[in-house]
C-alpha cells in the first residue's frame, strides 16, 4: 500500500475522485457566491446534501449510498448543504470575493465561535496551519448550532483550507 | 411476589425498543418498556451528532433529538403504554413463562408478556493490555455518558484506541468538549468508521494512526501515558513502542450484542462473526425461533442507530400484528426496502452477509428450523 493510498484510509483526501471533484475552474472563477466543494468519497447511507439543496445542484440520489455529484452551474453558494451535512464534507468557496482573497463558507461546530472581524488559523485536512483568516461573517443555515463561518483567505490555499481554528480569544 | 402483565413487553428502551414500543402501540397493542437506565433513550441521548441515513431515519438531525421525537411519538399513545425506568429484566423461566426483573436495588417483581420484543441493544468490548485496570481508562460509551449527558469531562488528553464510527465520533465529541485527543490507534489498515468522521477529526490535526495497538498503560495510581505499537499483518506487535502523554485512555474496539434474554427463551442461536457476536436467528418479522420472542436493534446484530430504529419498527408491528391487532397492509415491506437501502453502501455489505446467514424464510415452513 502506497503512502497517498495510507493517508486516504486514515480519512485524508488526496487528490479528486468520486464524490470529491472540484468545479470547472472557469465557472468557479466567475460565479459570485461562490459555489459547493464536496469531499464525499465513500457510499454510504447518507442523502442530506441533496435533499438541503434548494436548486438540484446536487443532484438527486437514485440510491441513498450514491456519493454526491454536483451539476456547479446550478449552484448558489447557499450553504444548506454545508449546515446539513452529517459528516461536514460539503464547504462552499467563493473565488469571487477580491483579487487575491477567496470567501470559504465552512461549517463550524466547536467553542468558542468566533465574530465577525476575527483573525483565525487556516488549517489543511491534516489540521496544519497554512495561512491566516479573516471572519468575515457567521451564519447558522439551519438554526441546530451548526454554523457556517465565512473566512477570506488567500487564493492560493483553496484547494487545501478546510478548518478552521479560533485562536484570538475575547472576552 | 407482585407479577406485572402486559400483551407486549419491550425489554431495553434504546433506538431499537423505542420504535418498536411505538409501533406496536399505535396498532393499538398494550406495550410495556423496560429500561434499566434511570431514563428512556439507550444511547441515542448521548449522541450529539447528526445523524446519517434519509429523511425517514431522521437524518441530519442530532441523535438525542431523536430520541425526543421518538418519546414524542410514545407520549401520543400513553394510553397504550407503560414504562419502567431503572429496571432490569434479570432473567427468563420458561417453565412457567416469567420474567425477573428488579427496580434498582430494592424491589423485585414478576412480569408476564404474550409476545417480547428483545432490543438489549450491546456491550462494550475491552482489550487486554497492562495496566488496563487503572482509572482513566474508559470504555467510548462511558466517555460520552459522562461528556454528553452528565456534562462532566474524563480527562484532558486522550488516546482513542479504535477508528470505527465510535471512535471517531466520540474523538470529535472529546475535542467540541475541548479535551485534546493525542491520537487515535487502530490495528486495521484501515478505518473502520465512515471516510468523512475521519476527516472531520484529521482536519482538527489529530494523527490517526493505522496498524497500530495500544501495548500498555503507564500510571501509578491513575493514566499518566500509554505506549503504542506498530502492527504487522498478523496483528503482531512489531518496531519500538511510542510513549503517548495523555491521561484517558477510551476503548473502543467494537460491541457485542446483549442476548442472554434470548438463549434463555431458548431461540436458536448462531456465531456471526460479521453482526459481531451470538445473535438470534429470525424472519423477516424479527421473530426468533420462540413464536413469542422478536429481536431487533444492536441485540440482533451490531450495525448502526438508523437501521435499529427501522428494525424496531418491523419487531413492533410484527409483535402487534400477531397478536391479532391490525396493521397497514405493506408497511413490513415498506421498513425492508428502508433496511436494504441503508444496507447497500460499504459497510452494509457486511451487515447482508451476516443477515444472510441467520435469516430464514420462515419458522412455520419447517425447512429452515
Amino acid at each position: 500500500m502506497d503512502d497517498m493510498q495510507k493517508l486516504f484510509n486514515s480519512g485524508v483526501l488526496t487528490g479528486e475522485r468520486e464524490g470529491a471533484q472540484l468545479p470547472p475552474r472557469e465557472l468557479w472563477e466567475s460565479k459570485k457566491g461562490g459555489v459547493v466543494v464536496v469531499e464525499c468519497p465513500q457510499r454510504i447511507p447518507c442523502n442530506p446534501c441533496a435533499t438541503s439543496c434548494p436548486t438540484g445542484a446536487i443532484r438527486p440520489f437514485k440510491d441513498i449510498n450514491d456519493t454526491p455529484s454536483v451539476d456547479h452551474s446550478l449552484c448558489t453558494g447557499c450553504t444548506l448543504c454545508v449546515a446539513s451535512c452529517p459528516g461536514l464534507a460539503c464547504f462552499v468557496i467563493d473565488l469571487t470575493f477580491s483579487e487575491d482573497l477567496a470567501l470559504f463558507k465552512l461549517p463550524y461546530e466547536m467553542l468558542p465561535l468566533p465574530r465577525k472581524g476575527d483573525r483565525v488559523a487556516c488549517l489543511n485536512r491534516v489540521g496544519e496551519k497554512i495561512a491566516e483568516g479573516t471572519v468575515e461573517n457567521i451564519t447558522q443555515p439551519r438554526k441546530d448550532r451548526t454554523y457556517v463561518v465565512h473566512v477570506s483567505a488567500p487564493k492560493t490555499v483553496v484547494n487545501d483550507f478546510r478548518a478552521i481554528k479560533v485562536v484570538e480569544c475575547h472576552a | 411476589m407482585k407479577t406485572l402483565s402486559t400483551e407486549i413487553l419491550v425489554i431495553g428502551g434504546g433506538a431499537a425498543g423505542l420504535s418498536a414500543a411505538a409501533e406496536a402501540a399505535s396498532a393499538g397493542a398494550k406495550v410495556m418498556v423496560i429500561e434499566s437506565d434511570l431514563h428512556l433513550g439507550g444511547q441515542l441521548v448521548k449522541q450529539t451528532h447528526k445523524f446519517f441515513g434519509s429523511k425517514d431515519e431522521y437524518a441530519g438531525t442530532r441523535g438525542f433529538k431523536i430520541a425526543e421525537i421518538l418519546l414524542n411519538e410514545i407520549e401520543s399513545c400513553k394510553d397504550n403504554v407503560e414504562i419502567h425506568e431503572n429496571t432490569t429484566v434479570t432473567g427468563f423461566y420458561s417453565e412457567d413463562k416469567t420474567f425477573t426483573a428488579m427496580r434498582g436495588e430494592e424491589s423485585f417483581f414478576h412480569i408476564q408478556a404474550q409476545k417480547t420484543i428483545v432490543a438489549t441493544g450491546a456491550q462494550e468490548r475491552l482489550i487486554p493490555f497492562v495496566n488496563n485496570d487503572l482509572p482513566g481508562v474508559y470504555g467510548a460509551g462511558a466517555v460520552q455518558t459522562l461528556m454528553n449527558v452528565y456534562g462532566v469531562i474524563p480527562g484532558k488528553r486522550v488516546l482513542m484506541v479504535g477508528a470505527g464510527n465510535i471512535g471517531l465520533i466520540v474523538s470529535y465529541q472529546l475535542m467540541q468538549a475541548g479535551v485534546e485527543v493525542a491520537a487515535i490507534v487502530e490495528a486495521a489498515p484501515r478505518i473502520g468508521g465512515y471516510w468523512v468522521h475521519a476527516a472531520k477529526v484529521r482536519r482538527m490535526g489529530v494523527p490517526i494512526l493505522l496498524g497500530h495497538s495500544i501495548k500498555r498503560a503507564v500510571g501509578d495510581r491513575t493514566i499518566t501515558g500509554a505506549y503504542i505499537t506498530g502492527l504487522n499483518e498478523k496483528f503482531e506487535p512489531v518496531g519500538e513502542e511510542t510513549f503517548v502523554d495523555c491521561d484517558v485512555i477510551c476503548i473502543a474496539v467494537g460491541l457485542s450484542p446483549t442476548t442472554e434474554i434470548l438463549s434463555q427463551a431458548g431461540c436458536k442461536m448462531m456465531y456471526v462473526p460479521q453482526l459481531c457476536g451470538l445473535v438470534a436467528r429470525r424472519d423477516m418479522s424479527m421473530k426468533t425461533s420462540n413464536p413469542d420472542f422478536f429481536t431487533a436493534g444492536d441485540a440482533s446484530g451490531i450495525e448502526e442507530a438508523s437501521a435499529a430504529m427501522v428494525e424496531g419498527r418491523i419487531a413492533g408491528l410484527s409483535a402487534a400484528s400477531s397478536l391479532g391487532y391490525l396493521t397497514e397492509h405493506g408497511k413490513l415491506d415498506e421498513y425492508w426496502s428502508r433496511l436494504q437501502s441503508l444496507r447497500s453502501g460499504e459497510a452494509g455489505a457486511r451487515i447482508c452477509q451476516g443477515i444472510e446467514c441467520v435469516l430464514v424464510n420462515g419458522w412455520e415452513d419447517g425447512r429452515n428450523g
